[in-house]
């Protein structure tokens, strides 16, 4: 097991590394000059070119990914072109929101997912099992923001139940969390039906009913366990889905995460932010889908670390 | 979708005939339903130019209010007008054409390549699958709209390039979920039993741990359906695939959105079909997979 | 002395009709209480020399003062750190007399030393201002700007409350460009102790200090007791939200919960409010200095040729464009817009006439038209004013392609001139001060043309940049009847060069919470954009 771990966080500093130097190419390729974002509307060409020389941003594509290794190695994100701030200081504001809103997101997602999941199962074929299908399907089609806007506009305008967005209380956390959990579970309820009705037709559960076990017991105790699985995968996805893009559900309940940093940060080729966030996320990522692996295994003893 | 038929084809139907297969679906009432409204959508998209009342480009004069309003569906706009005064009706015909082509084509670009990907490391022990699943994880962390502004500006915008962005950014997920089932799958008693009977490793990958992913990759085709239709909006909002005033599903509903309440029409009408099309995919693969798995005969 | 320098001073002032009347106090004003601002985006920066957002620039109008300042509401100027001035009559050398025991946040008095050293700073490459160009007539500004001076030797100090800048050319915009944020005066120390951060802590003499910023989430300004200008501000603090959608923060404004959205109303909400006589009654509205233009590449084949320029200045349905945005523009003539100096009364620009249009092209050699790209910022309402402008070119046989991207990768595009036409919306020209340079040199001038710069149009017609130069050394205030028109005539000239086509100038529509007083030209003030935080007071 140490070893394992060992190679495997050995390999994950490998893929970021992979990461932060594909991201820094597509940055550079990029046809947006940053240096004009910054020396604003009036500037002269000389200006320019001192602002850019300044930013070390006339240097070979290999020195200035150097450089940003160079720091990187030391813990400094640099300071965004535009704002002048740490980068460090604007990601770890921030990232504490995104990761509760994440995980708030997916316990939500796993508890009316995985529910639906396994009654739909059960009741394979009655209409219970087409209501729900249905319901995934308007999950994961529906638009985020109406979406949002709709919960948001019944459950905290009209009913008064919950603040009109913003951080901080338990209160807070309740809509933004329900309305990914809501789009979200339709991933999760389909996966959870098929892989509960594979599950219900291999033998062992046969075999547990032959033995006289109540129909409850062999769901919860062999027949869940072993249905899970795909599930495990699941979230380590999940976990990418939500650092990728959250900035629609962020701003319309004005969660201060790093989705509406990245987004106004690629809009203005603010690459120290960029590179920042994508850093962070993408280490999120990569210890999320780890832990997936790591998990697997201890659910399901068959399979073994590799 | 279509890439979880063919293979399920491939190998399964080779022990039943295709014929009888055939017949057995369509006497399936969901699965008809589901074939009707995948054939309304093609045809609607095949004959757009002939039934579409106006061209999904053209902005009518008497298609807004004074203040600028769209119009409610009725009168000589069947579905109402858009924010431009364009016929909703013509726009969505159109707007089949490409996003037919991203929820079938693309979805099933990124559905074969991430399960070739995920049956392969879940299957091979050592250095392949590892390898394979580490290019997984890199692909997953790295954040793929940046790629998209990049190719939005090298590339000229084409529904072909988002549809490789889109097949790019997508299998990554099917490719770990797949992973998941193939490694529980490959430690099964039933497969180390053929393994012994001397099976090679091709038949055990197709005939024996296929089938058993295929209700996945039917979870996952059709799923896909519906947010690659919505991404496609997002990637086209950021330059890359087809830009306006091309239609596509996606991008009307981006387009509106946040007149949802003043013009429901504009978001719920399309919002509406990307639900149907997605629905009738998943009523016919669930019916395929059952009349093709003939461990499920008679059930379901 | 003194008393001759203050009253030649006023005898200036008095004459440039731009200072003809101070702020009379709101009588009904009522001091305290706490607004609710939200924004969209976050607020970059604090810092007065690298701030150039919508959100922060108002914001840094209250953090900080500069030697100038504006009637609140209007686009007249006023003294503002600077007590009085003289300008001799070479118009090259100004001296401001400083208003005495004007104290910093930190409790320092300002002097004349702080004046120099904010505009050393702001002319320091190092400080990476965007707007240290504005500073180019100040003598010593190139050398200050490439790095071989230390400071601009222009600025000298004559005694702690007197500062005398040396021009290097007669420069009529001299005293608006004292009045930008650019110019705010800083407290040396405050600047150096806060390094790189000082956009984060900021120090100046505004009427509102900021007490607390919590990244992503909110900033608070509070009322500064010692603020040199006599019962303002009105409020004793000002809470911005930002990271709000607009639609989200209008129904917090309905709600009761927010005072000002800061982002206005959002398009998708306009016609709902306007509908609703109770909530419209709360909409102020208001003109802005902004004009909205397409800009038509005079060094790509086919706008090389004027005619087909002039062609597709008469082929855009202004009218309809200004319909698609729920009639909150008016249509556009000409560069400048209606509430600037300098604006040619009476002119009717190109008058929209496909039919006429179609016949230009045709005579250029286009009968069957040709195909073309116009590029386009991707937020909303842009890619559907762009699909406006489309149809129309498609009905006099040009065909367009959309490329609707992101903001950077347009302006990439529009600076390496490689886009024949591009939709300015999102990016357009909001005026930085109420004069009509502002709207010539980088935009329409030779010097914006190269490459990298912002004018889109690679437009150069040496003869007006020639007037552009003398109209702008006039600096005497009695001949500003003369430079007006001098003004009006090059911007005439450009029409009839048609680099751009000029669509509308947009009103600005905004809404306040009911409890909310004061004139409504304060929330569409035109120079402290969005709000004037400083006159603005609540009822309750």
């Amino acid at each position: 097991m140490a070893a394992y771990l060992a190679r495997r966080l050995i390999e994950s500093l490998l893929i970021l590394l992979g990461v932060s130097f594909i991201t820094f190419f597509l940055l550079y390729v990029l046809p947006a000059d940053p240096v004009r974002q910054i020396a604003g509307r009036s500037a002269t060409p000389e200006t320019v070119q001192i602002i850019r020389e300044q930013l070390g941003l006339d240097q070979p594509f290999i020195v200035q990914y150097g450089r940003y290794l160079g720091g990187l190695v030391q813990g400094d994100l640099g300071r965004s072109y535009l704002q002048k701030t740490e980068v460090a200081e604007l990601v770890w504001s921030r990232l504490p929101a995104t990761l509760l809103l994440m995980v708030a997101a997916i316990f939500c997602e796993l508890l009316i997912g995985v529910t639906l999941g396994v009654v739909a199962a059960l009741s394979r074929g009655r209409p219970l099992d087409h209501v729900v299908m249905v319901g995934s399907f308007v999950a994961v089609s529906a638009p985020q923001f109406v979406v949002s806007l709709l919960l948001l506009y019944v459950f905290a305008v009209k009913l008064g139940w919950f603040p009109i967005g913003g951080y901080g209380t338990f209160a807070h956390l309740v809509l933004p969390a329900l309305t990914l959990g809501l789009l979200g579970s339709g991933w999760y309820s389909r996966m959870m039906r098929s892989s509960m009705i594979d599950v219900l037709r291999q033998d062992f559960v046969r075999t547990a009913r032959a033995k006289g076990l109540t129909r409850g017991r062999v769901i919860l105790r062999h027949a869940l366990p072993n249905a899970i699985l795909p599930i495990i995968a699941m979230i380590g996805i999940d976990i990418g889905v939500f650092m990728g893009g959250i900035v629609v559900v962020e701003s319309v309940f004005g969660w201060p995460g790093i989705g509406q940093l990245a987004w106004q940060a690629i809009q203005r080729v603010d690459i120290p932010i960029i590179m920042g966030v994508t850093l962070v996320s993408a280490t999120t990522i990569v210890l999320g889908n780890l832990l997936a692996d790591i998990i697997c295994p201890m659910i399901d003893p068959r399979i073994k670390l590799r | 979708m279509a890439t979880g038929v063919r293979m399920t084809d491939a190998t399964v139907v080779s022990r039943s005939r295709p014929a009888s297969a055939w017949r057995r679906l369509l006497r399936r009432k969901l699965a008809v339903f589901g074939l009707v409204l995948i054939a309304i959508v093609v045809v609607g998209a095949v004959f757009a130019p002939w039934i579409a009342p106006y061209a999904p480009e053209e902005q009518h004069f008497d298609g807004l209010t004074i203040e600028g309003a769209p119009l409610p569906p009725g009168g000589a706009y069947p579905m109402g007008t858009d924010l431009l005064g364009r016929d909703l009706f013509s726009r969505i015909l159109f707007g089949a054409r490409t996003s037919l082509i991203i929820g079938v084509v693309a979805n099933g670009l990124a559905l074969l390549i991430g399960t070739l990907v995920g049956i392969t490391a879940g299957y091979f022990q050592g250095w392949i699958g590892a390898g394979l699943m580490r290019f997984t994880d890199l692909m997953m962390a790295f954040p793929a709209l940046l790629l998209a502004i990049c190719l939005a500006a090298i590339f000229e915008p084409s529904l072909w390039i988002v549809a490789m962005v889109i097949a790019l950014v997508n299998w990554v997920q099917t490719a770990r979920v797949i992973y998941t089932e193939t490694t529980s799958l490959a430690t099964r008693d039933f497969i180390a039993a053929e393994r012994t009977m001397g099976a090679g490793t091709g038949r055990i990958l197709f005939r024996h741990i296929l089938p058993h992913l295929v209700p996945t990759i039917i979870v996952w085709g059709t799923l896909g359906i519906s947010t690659t239709v919505l991404l496609e909006a997002t990637l086209s909002f950021l330059g890359v695939g087809v830009q306006p005033p091309t239609p596509s599903w996606g991008n009307i509903i981006f387009e509106n959105q946040t007149y949802f309440q003043s013009a429901p029409w504009l978001v719920f009408i399309p919002g509406a079909a990307v639900l149907l099309l997605a629905l009738a995919f998943n009523l016919v693969g669930d019916a395929l997979r059952d009349v093709l798995d003939p461990t499920q005969r008679g059930r379901g | 002395m003194k008393k001759l320098l203050a009253s030649t001073a006023l005898a200036l002032a008095l004459t440039l009709p731009a200072m003809a009347q101070d702020y009379v106090p709101d009588p009904n004003a009522l001091s305290g209480g706490n607004i609710t601002v939200t924004y969209k985006d976050d607020v970059a920066t604090l810092d007065p020399a690298i701030g150039y957002d919508w959100q922060n620039w108002s914001m840094i109008k209250s953090l900080f003062d500069s030697l100038m300042d504006y009637v609140p509401g209007t686009t007249d100027l006023r003294p503002g750190l600077a007590e009085s001035y003289t300008m001799t009559e070479d118009g090259l050398t100004y001296t401001f007399k400083l208003r005495p025991g004007v104290l910093f946040h930190n409790g320092r008095e300002m002097t004349a030393e702080d004046v120099k050293y904010s505009l050393d700073r702001v002319t320091n490459p190092a400080t990476q201002s965007p707007g240290a160009g504005f500073f180019g007539s100040i003598a010593g500004f190139a050398e200050a700007m490439d790095g071989s001076a230390k400071g601009l030797s222009g600025v000298t100090v004559i005694d702690p409350l007197t500062v005398q800048i040396q021009l290097s050319r007669p420069d009529a915009t001299f005293l608006h460009v004292m009045a930008l944020n650019f110019s705010s005066v800083v407290p040396k120390e405050a600047v150096e102790a806060a390094g790189d951060d000082f956009g984060k802590m900021p120090v100046g003499t505004g009427a509102f200090s900021l007490a607390e910023w919590t990244i992503g989430q909110r900033l608070i300004f509070s009322k500064n007791a010692n603020y040199w200008r006599e019962g303002v501000p009105y409020l004793d603090s000002v809470t911005f939200e930002v990271g709000q959608e607009p639609v989200v923060a209008l129904l917090r404004l309905q709600n009761g919960e927010v005072d000002l959205p800061g982002d206005g109303i959002p398009p998708a909400k306009f016609t709902e409010v306007m509908a609703d006589p109770a909530q419209a009654a709360e909409v102020v509205e208001g003109g802005q200095l902004q004009t909205g233009y397409i800009t038509l590449n005079v060094t790509i084949p086919p706008f090389d040729n004027v005619a087909v320029r002039k062609a597709v200045n008469m082929a855009i349905n202004k009218d309809r464009i200004v319909q698609i945005i729920n009639g909150r523009a008016v249509p556009a003539t000409q560069p400048l817009p209606p509430s600037m100096p300098g604006y040619t009364e009476g002119y009717a620009g190109y008058a929209y006439d496909p039919e006429a249009a179609r016949a230009m092209l045709a005579e250029a050699g286009f009968s069957d038209g040709f195909e073309t790209d116009l590029y386009v910022m991707n937020t909303d309402p842009n890619p559907r004013i762009a699909q406006a402008i489309q149809q129309d070119l498609a009905a006099i046989g040009i065909s367009a392609n959309l490329q609707s991207l992101a903001q950077a990768n347009v302006i990439e595009a529009g600076g390496a001139g490689t886009a024949p036409m591009i939709w300015s919306g999102g990016m357009a020209w909001i005026a930085d001060f109420p004069d009509p340079s502002n709207f010539y040199g980088p935009i329409l001038g030779c010097g914006g043309a190269a490459e990298g710069g912002w004018n889109w149009s690679k437009y150069c017609n040496a003869d007006l940049d020639a007037m552009a130069v003398t109209a702008d050394s006039m600096a005497d205030p009695a001949q500003i009847a003369d430079r007006m028109k001098m003004w009006s005539d090059i911007y005439m000239g450009v029409m009839e060069d048609a680099p751009w086509v000029p669509v509308f100038n947009e009103q600005r529509f905004t809404m306040r919470s009911p409890r909310m007083g004061g004139d409504d030209s304060l929330y569409v003030d035109p120079v402290s954009i969005p709000v004037n935080y400083d006159y603005v007071y609540v009822t309750e």
